[in-house]
C-alpha cells in the first residue's frame, strides 16, 4: 500500500474540489481543504504499512472476511485442485460406505419420521434450556422418535413437534374434522413454515371444493395457501381458488401477469387480447386494451420499418440505423420513434405520430414534449419551428407552446440547438428573470441585451457588457443603446 | 473484531456469540473436510457473525457461490448449502446435485442449512425434484435478529414488509417473535410491552403465547430492557419516502449500504502512483465498513448533512495539531511516546480521507439543481402545500423519464400526505406512468394501492394536517447544526415513528389518543410478569432502555433521530432499535414491485 506522495499531494489539492461547498460556502470550503493538507501531511511520518491496522484488500472487504475469502478458495480450487482430484479418485473407496439416501422420499414419509432427522433446536431453544440438551443431545432422540409412533399425538402436540423441526406423520389425521383441527392449530400456532405444511398435506389429501370452502372462513391460512401457489407457480389452481372467493380483480391480475413470462410477441399478443375482457377495475381495463393496441401497433410498424432498413431505400434508415426494435416498449418511447422516422406520414398510417395521438388520447404536453425531443435531435429545426406555430383565421400566425418556452429551450439546448434556434425561443420566455437567466447561461446575448433595454436596466446592461466578445456587434449594440 | 457491539447500554455482543456458538455446533456435525456453497444474499449477515477464520477452524476448506451447474471440483467430504429457504434457490441446489458426477471417489455427502429457517414447502420441492434423499443433515440457522451495532439488530428479511402487508403472510412476524423470545433470553424478561398496529399487536399475541408455552424462557436474568415499543411500518407510511438528509441517511440513499457495507465510485479513493500514468486506476468500487468502531463515523453518523463539514475540519486541526508535536518531541522519551502513537493517528487520518472523500461525493449530488428540486417539492407537501393536485414537478420528472422509483416515491409521498389522492389527480398520475415507462406497471402500481401508499381519498377527508400539527411534525425553524429536535434529521421533518415513541416515554400515549385513532390498526399495552426478586429498582439518574421494534423496516434517518433522543441530556430514555430490515425509500419501493422481465436491449 506504499504510495508515491507528490502525486497524491497534487490529488488532494487540485480543484476538483469546486463542487464540494458546504452552506456557508468559503468557509467551509476552506475547512475541508484543511481536512485534506492534514491529512496528508501525516503520510510523510506515518508508515502505510502499519501492521496493526485490519488489512483490507482493494476491495475494501476485510482480509478474511467471509466474501473475500469465497473469492479466494474458490480461485484456488479451480487452479490446483482439478488436478490432484484425478489422482486421488482411486484413492480410498471407503467414503462409499456412506448410505446415499437416494431413494425417495415422499412428504408424509418424512413426517413418518423414518429418516435420520436429528433434533434440532432453535437458537432460542438452546439458549433458554438446561445444560442437559446441549451435553446430551444424541440421548434424547431414540426416545423422541419412538414417542412419533405412538397414537395419541393430538393435534397441538403435532403442531407443536413440527414447531420445533421435529418429523411427524400427518396421515393419521383422517377425517375431515381431525383435519381441520389441525390446521387450525397450526394457525393458532403462528409459524407459517407449519401452516404451509399442514396445508400441503391438505391440498393433498382434500377435494378442491371443500378444500376451498373451509378456507373462505380460515382468512389466515387461505393467504398462506395463496402465498404458496404463488411462490410456488401452480397458476391453474390459484386462479380457481381466486374464482371459487370471488375476487375477481386479483384473478384478472393475475392472469395478466402471466403475460411477461411469453416471449414470443405473436403469442403476447394473443393473450393479452385475451385479456382484455377480464374483470378489472374500469380504468385498468382500459389500460389493458390500450397495452394490447399497442403491441399489436408494434408488431405491424416494427415488421414494416425491418424490412424498409432491409431493402435501403429509405435515407433516413440508413442515416440513423436502428438500435433496437420497438415491440414492447413504452408508448411515449413508441410515440418518440414514430416521430424520430415517420413524422410526415399521414394520419391513416399506423406508424404516424398523429394516428398514435389520437388512438391512445396522448394529451397535447406529452405529444409536443415527445416530438419537439425528436425532432430536436434530428436538427429539423423548421419542423420544431412549426410545432409551435399557429395561425389564427386572419391569417396572422402566432407562437404557442402547451408547455412554457423555458422547457422547450432546455430540450434545444440538451440536442446542442444553436444559438440563432436557441435564441428564439429564448425570446418567447415570459417571464423576464427566466428569461434573462436562459439568455446569459446560453449566451443568446441579442435576448439579453433587449431584455435589459426594454426594462431600462442600465447598470445590468453596463454589467453585461464582460459577458461578450471584445468589438463584437454584441458590444457595439450595448454601447449603442447606452450612448442613446 | 466486534468490540462495538459491547459500547451500548445493552451488550449485543453476548447475542453475537450465541449465534457463533450454534454455527459451530452445526459445522461440528457434518465430520470432516467441508466446502460452504453460499445463497449469495446471506454472507453479508453471516459476516456479521463471523469471519472465515472461524469456519476454517472447523475445517471449512473451500467456499463457493451458489450457481447452476457442476459444482466445482473441490476435494472435501462434505459440500453445505447455506441458504434462504426459497424455491428458485432449490431448483439451482437441484441442478448442482443432479450434476454431481455419481462415480467420483471419494463421494461427497451434501448437507443443507436453512437460514432462518428451515422450510417443509422447500423440502417438498426437492423431494419433487427428487433429491432430497442426497441430503444428509437438513437444518435450520435462527439468525433472527443480527446485531448491526452497539444498539441496532436487524433481521436483514427483504420481503418482511411485502409479506405482511400485501400477502398477509406473517411468517416474517413469527421470526420476530422468536428473535424477541431470544433476546429474552439472553437479556430478561422486558416487563412492559407497548405496541401500535395489527402487526404489533400480533407480535406481542406471540410473545406472550409462547412465553407461555415455553417453559424453558421463564428465566432469573435481571431484565436489561425497560420496554419494547412494537410498531408497525404501515403507521408511519410517510417517513421512509422522504430522501433521509442524515449523513449516514444520505450514504444509503445514494449509494445503499449493504450489512454495515457501502460501495463507492473509486475515483475518488484512486491511489495514485508516480509514473504508471494512471493504469493503475481502479474500476472496482471502493468498499468501506461503516460502524460506530470507527470513532469518526461514529460521531458524524446521525448529523445532518449540513453540520458534517464543521467536523471533518475541527478534526483536521486536531490532527494537524498532533502532528506538530513531532517538532516538540527532543527527548527519547518524547519521541517514544510520540512514535506510540502513530498508529492511532495513521487510523485517524485514513478514516478522515475516507469520510472527506465520501462528503465530497454526497456535495456533488446535494448541490445538484435536480436534488434540491425534489427536496422542495417533498417538503412541500410534508408541510401540506398543494398536496391535492398534480404537482408540476412530478409531471416534469415523467416527462423527462427520470426512474421510475423516483417518481412513485414521490407520488406515494403526495398520497400519504393528503390521506390518499383526489381520483382525478391519481387517474393522471397513473397514466402518465403506464404511458412513459410501460403498460405492465398495473401490476405495480395495483400493489402499491394494496400497500396504501398509493390511493384514492375515499372518505373525502384528509386527516393529514391533524396529524402534522398534533405530532408536531413539521418544525420551521430546524437548527441543523446544533439541533433540539428530532426533525434535523428529515430538515424540518419529525419523522411520525420516532415521535410516537418521544410521547410514549413523555407524557405518554394519552396525550395523543385522538390521533393514534386515525392511524391505521390498534394501540395497546401489555405487562409481563417479573419474579419478585428480579424487580428493578432503579438509581436516581438511571435512564430507562427501550428496545424499539420497527415491523415492516426503518431508515437510517429514523435511527439517527432515536439516537438523538437517547443523548439528550433529560431525555431519560436510551434506545435500542431492532427491525425486519433497514430500508430505505426506493429499496422499499423496489421490494413492492412486481418483478418485470429486464428490457429487451
Amino acid at each position: 500500500m506504499s504510495r508515491a506522495r507528490a502525486d497524491e499531494e497534487e490529488y488532494w489539492h487540485s480543484s476538483k474540489f469546486r463542487a464540494f461547498t458546504f452552506d456557508d460556502e468559503d468557509d467551509e470550503l476552506s475547512q475541508l481543504k484543511e481536512s485534506k493538507r492534514a491529512v496528508n501531511s501525516l503520510r510523510d511520518i506515518v508508515d502505510d504499512d502499519d501492521d496493526d491496522l485490519e488489512r483490507v484488500s482493494w476491495s475494501g472487504e476485510p482480509v478474511g472476511s467471509i466474501s473475500w475469502s469465497i473469492k479466494e478458495t474458490a480461485s484456488s480450487s479451480n487452479s490446483s485442485l482439478e488436478g490432484r482430484d484425478s489422482s486421488l479418485q482411486k484413492g480410498s473407496s471407503s467414503y462409499a460406505a456412506f448410505p446415499k439416501q437416494v431413494s425417495s422420499y415422499s412428504l408424509s414419509s418424512l413426517f413418518k419420521g423414518r429418516n435420520k432427522l436429528p433434533s434440532f433446536q432453535s437458537l432460542s431453544d438452546a439458549l433458554s434450556d438446561t445444560g442437559v440438551k446441549n451435553y446430551a443431545p444424541e440421548l434424547r432422540r431414540p426416545k423422541a422418535e419412538y414417542k412419533d409412533y405412538s397414537s395419541d399425538w393430538r393435534p397441538k402436540d403435532t403442531v407443536r413437534r413440527m414447531q420445533r423441526g421435529k418429523v411427524c406423520s400427518l396421515e393419521r389425521f383422517r377425517s375431515l374434522q381431525d383435519k381441520l383441527v389441525l390446521l387450525d392449530e397450526a394457525v393458532a400456532g403462528n409459524d407459517g413454515n407449519v401452516i404451509t405444511a399442514v396445508l400441503i398435506f391438505l391440498k393433498r389429501t382434500l377435494r378442491r371444493e371443500i378444500l376451498f370452502r373451509e378456507l373462505e372462513v380460515r382468512q389466515v391460512a387461505l393467504c398462506h395457501l395463496i402465498h404458496f401457489l404463488k411462490e410456488s407457480g401452480e397458476q391453474k389452481l390459484l386462479l380457481d381458488l381466486l374464482r371459487f372467493l370471488d375476487r375477481t380483480e386479483e384473478v384478472a391480475l393475475s392472469q395478466y401477469r402471466e403475460h411477461l413470462n411469453i416471449q414470443d410477441v405473436e403469442k403476447r399478443r394473443e393473450f393479452l387480447k385475451g385479456c382484455i375482457g377480464l374483470p378489472f377495475s374500469a380504468e385498468d381495463t382500459s389500460h389493458v386494451q390500450d397495452h394490447y393496441t399497442l403491441l399489436e401497433r408494434q408488431i405491424i410498424i416494427e415488421a414494416n420499418d425491418r424490412h424498409l432498413e432491409a431493402a435501403g431505400q429509405s435515407e433516413i434508415f440508413r442515416k440513423y440505423p436502428r438500435k433496437a426494435s420497438i415491440l414492447n416498449m413504452p408508448l411515449v418511447t413508441t410515440l418518440f420513434y414514430s416521430c424520430f422516422y415517420h413524422y410526415t406520414e399521414a394520419e391513416g398510417t399506423f406508424s404516424s405520430p398523429t394516428n398514435l395521438k389520437k388512438t391512445f388520447k396522448i394529451p397535447d404536453k406529452q405529444y409536443v414534449l415527445t416530438a419537439l425531443a425528436a425532432r430536436a435531435k434530428l436538427r429539423a429545426w423548421d419542423d420544431v419551428d412549426a410545432l409551435f406555430t399557429t395561425k389564427n383565421w386572419l391569417g396572422y400566425t402566432k407562437k404557442k407552446a402547451p408547455i412554457g418556452f423555458h422547457r422547450v429551450v432546455e430540450i434545444l439546448q440538451r440536442n446542442n440547438a444553436p444559438v440563432q434556434v436557441l435564441q428564439e425561443y429564448v425570446r418567447l420566455v415570459e417571464d423576464v428573470e427566466t428569461r434573462l437567466n436562459l439568455a446569459t447561461k446560453y449566451k443568446c446575448h441579442d435576448v439579453a441585451i433587449e431584455t435589459y433595454r426594454d426594462l431600462k436596466d442600465r447598470i445590468q446592461l453596463t454589467a453585461y457588457k464582460c459577458k461578450v466578445e471584445r468589438g463584437s456587434a454584441d458590444e457595439e449594440k450595448i454601447n449603442s443603446i447606452l450612448n442613446n | 473484531m466486534a468490540a462495538h457491539l459491547s459500547s451500548g447500554r445493552v451488550n449485543l455482543t453476548l447475542l453475537r456469540e450465541a449465534g457463533r456458538r450454534e454455527l459451530r455446533e452445526f459445522l461440528d456435525k457434518c465430520a470432516g473436510s467441508k466446502a460452504i456453497v453460499w445463497d449469495e444474499y446471506l454472507t453479508g449477515p453471516f459476516g456479521l457473525i463471523a469471519q472465515y477464520s472461524l469456519l476454517k477452524e472447523h475445517e471449512v476448506e473451500k467456499m463457493f457461490t451458489l450457481k447452476p451447474g457442476r459444482l466445482p471440483q473441490a476435494d472435501v467430504k462434505n459440500v453445505i448449502f447455506f441458504v434462504r429457504p426459497k424455491l428458485e434457490l432449490m431448483d439451482i441446489i437441484t441442478d448442482n446435485v443432479l450434476r454431481e458426477d455419481r462415480g467420483r471417489s471419494p463421494q461427497r455427502d451434501f448437507h443443507i442449512l436453512f437460514v432462518p429457517r428451515r422450510s417443509l414447502l422447500c423440502e417438498q420441492w426437492l423431494k419433487e425434484q427428487g433429491v432430497l434423499g442426497s441430503f444428509i443433515h437438513r437444518e435450520q440457522y435462527s439468525l433472527d435478529l443480527i446485531p448491526f451495532d452497539g444498539d441496532l439488530l436487524s433481521m436483514e428479511s427483504e420481503s418482511a414488509f411485502k409479506e405482511c402487508y400485501l400477502e398477509s403472510d406473517q411468517t416474517s412476524l413469527y421470526h420476530a417473535a422468536k428473535g424477541l423470545m431470544t433476546l429474552q433470553a439472553l437479556y430478561g424478561t422486558i416487563p412492559q410491552i407497548f405496541g401500535k398496529g395489527e402487526c404489533a399487536r400480533h407480535v406481542a399475541n406471540m410473545m406472550i403465547r409462547m412465553k407461555r408455552e415455553f417453559p424453558g424462557s421463564q428465566n432469573s436474568i435481571f431484565p436489561v430492557f425497560d420496554t419494547l415499543l412494537l410498531l408497525d411500518r404501515n403507521v408511519d407510511l410517510l417517513t421512509p419516502l422522504a430522501t433521509q438528509l442524515t449523513y449516514e441517511g444520505l450514504i444509503d440513499e445514494i449509494y445503499g449500504i449493504q450489512n454495515t457495507y457501502v460501495k463507492l465510485p473509486p475515483e475518488k479513493f484512486a491511489p495514485k502512483k508516480q509514473g504508471e500514468g494512471g493504469k493503475d486506476l481502479p474500476t472496482e468500487p471502493k468498499k468501506l465498513q461503516l460502524n460506530s468502531a470507527e470513532e469518526l463515523y461514529a460521531e458524524i453518523r446521525d448529523k445532518n448533512f449540513n453540520a458534517v463539514g464543521s467536523v471533518l475540519s475541527k478534526k483536521a486541526k486536531i490532527i494537524s495539531a498532533a502532528f506538530e508535536e513531532r517538532h516538540h518531541a527532543k527527548t527519547v522519551g518524547e519521541i517514544k511516546q510520540f512514535v506510540s502513537q502513530l498508529p492511532h493517528m495513521q487510523a485517524a487520518r485514513s478514516s478522515l480521507a475516507n469520510h472527506t472523500s465520501i462528503a465530497e461525493l454526497i456535495k456533488d449530488i446535494t448541490t445538484s439543481e435536480d436534488f434540491f428540486d425534489n427536496l422542495t417539492v417533498e417538503q412541500e407537501f410534508m408541510s401540506g402545500i398543494d398536496t391535492d393536485k398534480v404537482n408540476n414537478y412530478i409531471e416534469d420528472c415523467i416527462a423527462q423519464k427520470h426512474p421510475l422509483i423516483k417518481i412513485l416515491r414521490l407520488v406515494c409521498l403526495q398520497s400519504v400526505c393528503n390521506s390518499g389522492l383526489k381520483q382525478k389527480v391519481l387517474d393522471h398520475y397513473k397514466r402518465e406512468i403506464l404511458q412513459t415507462y410501460g403498460y405492465e406497471h398495473i401490476l405495480t402500481l395495483n400493489n402499491l394501492e394494496k400497500a396504501g401508499l398509493l390511493k384514492p381519498q375515499i372518505s373525502g377527508r384528509n386527516n393529514y394536517p391533524t396529524i402534522r400539527k398534533t405530532l408536531r411534525l413539521w418544525m420551521d425553524d430546524v437548527n441543523e447544526q446544533n439541533p433540539n429536535d428530532i426533525s434535523y434529521v428529515y430538515s424540518g421533518y419529525a419523522p411520525l415513528s420516532v415521535r410516537l415513541a418521544q410521547l410514549l416515554a413523555r407524557p405518554g400515549w394519552r396525550s395523543i389518543e385522538e390521533v393514534l385513532k386515525m392511524l391505521p390498526g390498534p394501540h395497546f399495552e401489555e405487562r409481563q410478569q417479573l419474579p419478585t426478586g428480579l424487580q428493578k429498582k432503579r438509581q436516581h439518574g438511571e435512564n430507562r432502555v427501550t428496545l424499539v421494534f420497527f415491523l415492516g423496516g426503518v431508515t437510517y434517518a429514523e435511527i439517527a433521530a432515536l439516537r438523538f433522543l437517547s443523548q439528550m441530556e433529560d431525555g431519560g430514555t436510551e434506545y435500542v432499535i431492532a427491525t425486519t430490515k433497514l430500508i430505505n425509500g426506493t429499496s422499499w419501493i423496489k421490494s413492492l414491485m412486481e418483478k418485470l422481465e429486464p428490457a429487451p436491449f
